[in-house]
């Protein structure tokens, strides 16, 4: 399988090229958008803070090409965000692939949120073999609010998408290369779809 | 609901761990790397290595772990020891280590913790205090606590949140290796004062000592070496008895 990662210098990208060794795949980093356009998957990771990481994107382009992809393309954490319409992370407009804003955690919790928490109302193949209630790693300041494109939400300060789904979009606010045994599941079914 | 988290720590010398463990019959209980793994399957939340010798001979050694470590290991780590520039952090984030823990450096030099959150993001900026109460008032001390500073623990704690820092280490030297419990008084007012996660470190004996420091001493997640290395106290047990408290955990 030709796996891809799109590379714009976002984050830590490490962790997530180990996790598809671990179940016998080569994800290959790539800026190169020819490349990028014929893989038959696409990860779109992001670490860090979102206007920056749009900056990146756009300065190499990649920001026109990734709307426009036709295979499955999984968005993980900042990746996940800046497919959205807009976050208010540096008040950054993004890809518009989902249909949702990004919003800040209210100071009523500790910010960013840190830790395993439960992902619930599993609506999609991605999480074929995951139960409801199900623990994932996450460490986020801001989240992607409750929608119709929403395929799990969590709880933290309110409910909110912890995954969305468009046609061949998939996000994921979780980090599923540091999620253990369940996360190590859903990279399996990305790569099964 | 966000869990509270299990976090052991293993302290690392020349690419090996130091003080031995043996809660598990293992082949070599002195790599950090099985040890890790070891740690992941019996339920720990998240993983932290300190580098306790580190020199700049070192560097390579550890750089070398934390890439098995992130090869080998899925669940979070952090990485601490020696750390005082942006080119250590860029070094170990692209070894695979998912944050990093800074302390002494910050003291000395401030801005780096804002320079690493804005180039990196606060997620994965871990500033580790060490402080000593001195009559009725915490003290910051340096250098694995033998340095005594001026610096008053709660500013301090205050000013590394406003410089970007995702989550503060706390580690009382007063209760630190006496197993007589966390300093939950001191927690529950850092929790109260600023709005990040604190990771309550130092004196942990029992299964009631975590009970205590998550509800006492408000800690987002507790941190520990020997009870966890010498099988005093085995995770799952733990994780048990704080979830019949009604103390979330991931089971």
């Amino acid at each position: 399988m030709d796996l891809k990662i799109v590379n714009y210098g976002a984050g830590n990208i490490k962790s997530i090229q180990f996790a598809f060794k671990c179940l016998g795949y080569d994800a290959v980093l790539s800026d190169n958008p020819d490349e990028i356009f014929k893989a038959d998957k696409v990860i779109f990771p992001g670490v860090g803070e979102a206007s920056s990481a749009m900056k990146m994107l756009k300065e190499s382009g990649l920001d026109t090409l990734i709307p426009k992809l036709k295979q499955p393309v999984l968005g993980i954490c900042l990746g996940m965000q800046l497919m959205c319409n807009h976050t208010e992370e540096g008040d950054t407009k993004g890809l518009g692939i989902f249909n949702v804003d990004v919003k800040r955690f209210s100071n009523a919790v500790k910010v960013p949120q840190m830790g395993w928490n439960t992902i619930n109302n599993l609506k999609s193949n991605l999480f074929k073999d995951i139960r409801e209630e199900e623990y994932m790693y996450l460490v986020h300041s801001y989240y992607a609010e409750n929608c119709d494109e929403a395929i799990a939400t969590s709880n933290y300060d309110i409910e909110y998408a912890s995954a969305l789904e468009n046609d061949n979009f998939f996000g994921v606010q979780f980090h599923p290369e540091k999620s253990g045994k369940t996360g190590e599941r859903l990279l399996q079914n990305f790569l099964d779809l | 609901m966000l869990t509270k988290r299990i976090v052991p720590c293993l302290d690392i010398k020349n690419g090996r761990t130091v003080k031995g463990v043996n809660f598990v019959d293992l082949r070599d209980a002195g790599d950090p790397v099985v040890l890790a793994k070891q740690y992941a399957e019996l339920g720990a939340d998240e993983l932290v290595f300190l580098d306790i010798a580190a020199t700049l001979e070192n560097r390579k050694t550890m750089h070398d772990m934390v890439l098995k470590v992130a090869e080998q290991v899925n669940i979070p780590f952090t990485v601490g020891g020696g750390i005082s520039s942006v080119d250590d952090v860029d070094d170990l984030l692209h070894c695979g280590a998912d944050k990093v823990s800074i302390n002494s450096s910050a003291v000395k030099r401030p801005e780096l913790i804002n320079e690493l959150s804005k180039k990196f993001g606060s997620q994965c900026v871990v500033v580790a205090i060490d402080a000593k109460q001195i009559d009725d008032e915490w003290f910051v001390h340096l250098a694995g606590g033998t340095i005594p500073t001026d610096i008053k623990l709660f500013d301090w704690a205050k000013e590394v949140e406003e410089r970007g820092a995702g989550e503060i280490l706390f580690t009382s030297m007063n209760h630190d290796g006496t197993k007589a419990g966390f300093a939950n008084v001191a927690l529950a007012k850092l929790s109260e004062l600023v709005n990040i996660p604190i990771i309550a470190s130092g004196g942990a004996g029992t299964i009631q000592h975590f009970i205590d420091t998550f509800k006492d001493g408000k800690a987002d997640a507790a941190l520990a070496a020997s009870v966890f290395h010498f099988g005093e106290i085995p995770i799952l047990e733990l994780k048990k008895e704080l979830q019949k408290q009604n103390i979330e955990v991931r089971l």
